[in-house]
């Protein structure tokens, strides 16, 4: 709170502490800055690591974190951004604009439980692209000097498992048991670790060799940096009464979000009658695929009730519509229409915010669906790009007529984790252009893209933004970070420019 | 061994439910043993009076937020509201019955059970005597086999030591974790133990809902070698899955594409009439072809009898601290059977709560004398004194005493730990 306060001061620095105070390009971000320093400095720094985290995120999204590119492609994207990188020699200023940058945005993204959410996840894929370039033994380094002893296992009791090491733990050899050490962790704390089976475990104790440590470490990390962000929820009011800070904040922790699609636009202008064909034509494949299976089975479970009725939402339906869609459709099936009224109608409106919390639920973004709540037996909802079979979506591409040379375009843009592009591909081979235009991320995005080329295109300053992105990147497949960066650029330049009027 | 399971053959009519349900918790219902289960000790203070009941009433009303201050108290209430099902949710930081003056915000759940549920449902696409919410003696081997593999992994991976393991009254069974340790799990950790608890994946969607790759995880052997003790009685015998054209289908569906090209795999394997040779020589057959195979498919067979058998978890059921799960000793309305622990040396029979009902009605005219001149005495006594009498002559007696010897454990390791923290503090 002190160091935020001390901000409206011009710029002020004790030389000496410079090489104790930041000799690891990476840091916990436990204790908070105690410098002055100058407004612009304040801005600037919040927005160059706006356009880091990001980057980060882009990244992660188009090329998938566990994939090879990844790293790659993040050393490529991060060197261009004036943050430490891989330890050079003048990495002091970097380094004090890392520290200082992430206490900014923790006050721009403390406020509510997404924003939160989506500030740890990308600080998280940070701090682990930034462990995994540290040699071996900068790691032991970081770790004893930040007070994380996991206890480690004797040689005889890693003697004794060492078949069941071996087995449980990816790239772990017989000899790597014996001559490094293995860390015995109670298994809240791996986590990650035990939710993929990626580690051995014995009376509730998780076994972890040392190359693994990062998972744990991330662990630690996100824990500390939520309670953190919670504490500073609590002394915002203190600094949101800065009228000098407060618009920035309120821009950065907007900027990322981009249309949610809660505002309803077109509301009431979709007709029941129509949506049968709509969804052939203008839906994305996971909201065909839904309709599909509630007009066949007349029912859907929870998960693609609210995928599919927010998503009906989004693209205009007024409440009425949706109690009478829903009750049509369950009442042909097992459901009789008082158990429709008691049990479900309550569930629709509270979508529509009108019971319980009386939060206006938005639409589901195509990240949400591909990464939370994976579907299993008996449900319909989820990215089919992700959670179906391969083989069973190709042949649901064939049934809906997708050429042969573009179902096998898909198929690989799926065998190489980017489930939005491939979903991009099937907008481009079912409405029969060559650019989609856009840069999908959001069902209701698809559907509106999709109206507005079906009926002519009403935005005249879209047009134009389209034929210059097909000019300038013919192939849109290909350069998916350029795509996404630019995108992320375009959004930085608005900022910017508001940095500019002041 | 092979379980047999015991379905009572009487009809069962839920009409049945208003006259027997307030004879069942005024003489039957086990509220001792009940309220000394949900106080563990006493350790925590208002542990159970922090705890919240939901009831669901005559008429299907649903109320949540119940919350009890004794076990005086519960005996007298659940008698007068007489709930058709119970369900036992979080322990709160207020009395849930006070939720709506508490300032919001601050009322929250803080500690749980970690709780399974294996719902027969989840199971309708290989198993092919019953769906739905049918049930019978040739599928409950799938609950038998979900209860060893996770009664196993809870305790030797996870160190829990504290498992009540219920049947849930219609079609499949739950466990309770009730150990410290368990109760006090985030949200992120009880998902994560789920999710290690979880080899069957994917939806309408996913074919192939087991992949198997190396190295082969210690968890994943020890879970194999569950199923393969039940796989050949079960799978082959009982359901016969290689028996007619569309179930040989499905499991040849599972099978990797490049193997499933060979033409004679379907027929050749046909030559032998007995299913469990059949079973051996599809075996045998694929493992010739597969060493031709330029990829994966090498733990083929595994993965057919992990997809048939191994047990499918409702992982949000786990995961919600918050989560509402029915509870032991509720009557099921719908089959009128009564959520009973399970021995796990007698993984068998089923209760009927019409026929605890009608054991009742018989007197005992010899003991009937004896306990009236007791019953004079003191009305509060005569009553428990009656309650451990009527269920001591049903069949429900066998069931509340896996419940007390359950409930004995988690005393005599409390009472283990008070020990050492009293030795440690001794320690100068």
């Amino acid at each position: 709170r002190q160091f935020y306060q001390r901000a409206r001061r011009r710029k002020k620095l004790i030389g000496n502490f410079q090489n104790d105070l930041y000799d690891q390009c990476l840091q916990f971000y436990g204790q908070p800055p105690l410098e002055n320093i100058s407004l612009t400095e304040f801005e600037t720094f919040a927005v160059e690591r706006l356009k880091l985290l990001k980057t980060v995120e882009n990244v992660g999204v188009s090329c998938g974190k566990s994939s090879e590119q990844y790293t790659k492609k993040l050393d490529a994207e991060i060197s261009s951004l004036n943050f430490p990188h891989r330890g050079g020699i003048s990495e002091y200023e970097k380094r004090r604009k890392d520290h200082i940058s992430h206490f900014i945005l923790r006050l721009a993204y403390c406020q509510t439980e997404d924003l939160r959410r989506w500030f740890i996840q990308q600080e998280m894929d940070l701090f682990r692209y930034r462990f995994n370039c540290l040699h071996s033994k900068h790691k032991t380094d970081f770790l004893h000097k930040n007070n994380l002893k996991y206890e480690t296992v004797s040689a005889e009791e890693k003697k004794n498992l060492k078949d069941k090491l071996i087995a449980s733990s990816y790239g772990l050899s017989g000899t790597k048991v014996e001559e490094h050490d293995v860390y015995k962790v109670p298994f809240q704390d791996a986590l990650d670790l035990v939710r993929t089976r990626k580690v051995y475990l014995l009376a509730g104790n998780a076994y972890i060799p040392h190359h693994e440590i990062v998972t744990i470490v991330l662990n630690d990390f996100r824990t500390r940096l939520s309670k953190a962000l919670a504490m500073t929820a609590r002394s915002l009011p203190a600094v949101q009464s800065d009228e000098r800070l407060q618009p920035l904040l309120s821009h950065l922790s907007h900027a990322y979000v981009g249309q949610d699609y809660s505002i309803q636009k077109n509301i009431g202008k979709i007709s029941l009658e129509q949506i049968d064909a709509l969804s052939g034509k203008s839906f994305p494949l996971c909201m065909r695929h839904l309709h599909k299976a509630l007009r066949e089975n007349h029912h859907l479970r929870h998960g693609g009730r609210m995928q599919y009725g927010l998503f009906l939402k989004g693209i205009g339906l007024t409440l009425e519509q949706a109690l009478q869609f829903w009750r049509s459709e369950f009442v042909k099936g097992k459901v009789d229409a008082d158990k429709f009224d008691k049990a479900y109608a309550y569930s629709v409106r509270h979508m529509f915010g009108k019971e319980g919390k009386r939060t206006d639920y938005t639409p589901y973004s195509c990240m949400k669906v591909i990464l939370s709540n994976p579907p299993s037996q008996g449900d319909y909802h989820g990215c089919p790009f992700r959670h179906s079979d391969p083989e069973l979506l190709k042949q649901k591409l064939q049934n809906y007529k997708v050429s042969p040379s573009g179902i096998n375009q898909i198929l690989e843009l799926v065998k190489g984790m980017h489930y939005q592009l491939a979903c991009q591909k099937y907008f481009e081979l079912t409405h029969n252009v060559e650019d989609a235009g856009f840069s999908l991320n959001h069902p209701n995005q698809y559907f509106t893209e999709s109206q507005k080329l079906l009926n002519g295109g009403r935005d005249i300053k879209k047009e134009v933004d389209m034929s210059q992105r097909s000019q300038e990147n013919p192939a849109s497949v290909t350069h998916p970070s350029q795509a996404n960066s630019k995108q992320a650029h375009e959004e930085m330049g608005d900022l910017d420019s508001f940095f500019q009027d002041e | 061994i092979i379980n047999t399971v015991q379905l009572s053959t009487s009809d069962y009519d839920p009409a049945c439910l208003p006259d027997l349900l307030p004879i069942y918790y005024r003489r039957l219902f086990p509220f001792s043993q009940y309220y000394r289960w949900l106080r563990y000790g006493g350790v925590s203070k208002n542990y159970f009076q922090n705890r919240e009941f939901s009831f669901t009433l005559k008429y299907d009303i649903y109320v949540r937020y119940q919350s009890f201050t004794t076990q005086n108290e519960l005996e007298k209430e659940m008698p007068k509201m007489v709930p058709y099902k119970i369900d036992i949710g979080a322990v709160y930081s207020h009395r849930p019955s006070q939720h709506n003056v508490v300032k919001s915000g601050t009322f929250q759940a803080l500690e749980k059970e970690l709780v399974f549920d294996i719902d027969m449902t989840d199971y309708d696409d290989v198993r092919r005597c019953c769906s739905a919410a049918d049930i019978c003696s040739k599928c409950w081997t799938l609950m038998t086999i979900a209860i060893r593999i996770l009664d196993r992994a809870l305790r030797e991976d996870f160190g829990f030591h504290h498992l009540l393991w219920v049947y849930s009254g219609r079609r499949g069974v739950h466990c309770w974790v009730c150990d410290d340790a368990a109760r006090k799990l985030s949200v992120a950790a009880r998902a994560a133990v789920a999710e290690y608890l979880s080899l069957v994946k994917g939806g309408e969607e996913t074919v192939r809902k087991v992949v198997l790759s190396d190295p082969i995880h210690p968890f994943i052997n020890h879970s194999l070698s569950v199923v393969e003790r039940y796989f050949q009685q079960y799978a082959i015998v009982d359901q016969d899955i290689l028996g007619s054209k569309e179930s040989v289908d499905k499991v040849l569906a599972l099978l990797p594409e490049d193997i499933l090209s060979f033409p004679d795999l379907a027929v050749s394997y046909k030559d032998e009439k007995d299913p469990m040779k059949q079973w051996d020589r599809l075996c045998d057959l694929v493992e010739r072809k597969k060493s031709n195979s330029r990829k994966g498919g090498q733990y083929f067979d595994k993965e057919i009898m992990l997809q048939y058998c191994y047990p499918r978890l409702d992982v949000n059921v786990s995961k919600g601290v918050n989560h509402l799960l029915k509870s032991p000793f509720s009557v099921h309305p719908k089959t009128g059977r009564i959520s009973v622990p399970i021995d796990l040396k007698e993984l068998n029979t089923l209760i009927l709560l019409s026929l605890i009902c009608e054991e009742l009605e018989r007197p005992r005219a010899d003991e009937a004398e004896e306990d009236d001149m007791k019953d004079q005495e003191n009305e509060q006594e005569a009553g428990e004194r009656r309650r451990i009498r009527d269920y001591k002559r049903t069949s429900l007696a066998k069931y509340v005493k896996v419940f007390d010897r359950f409930l004995e454990a988690m005393a005599r390791s409390r009472k283990g730990e008070m020990l050492k923290k009293s030795d440690l503090q001794k320690d100068f």
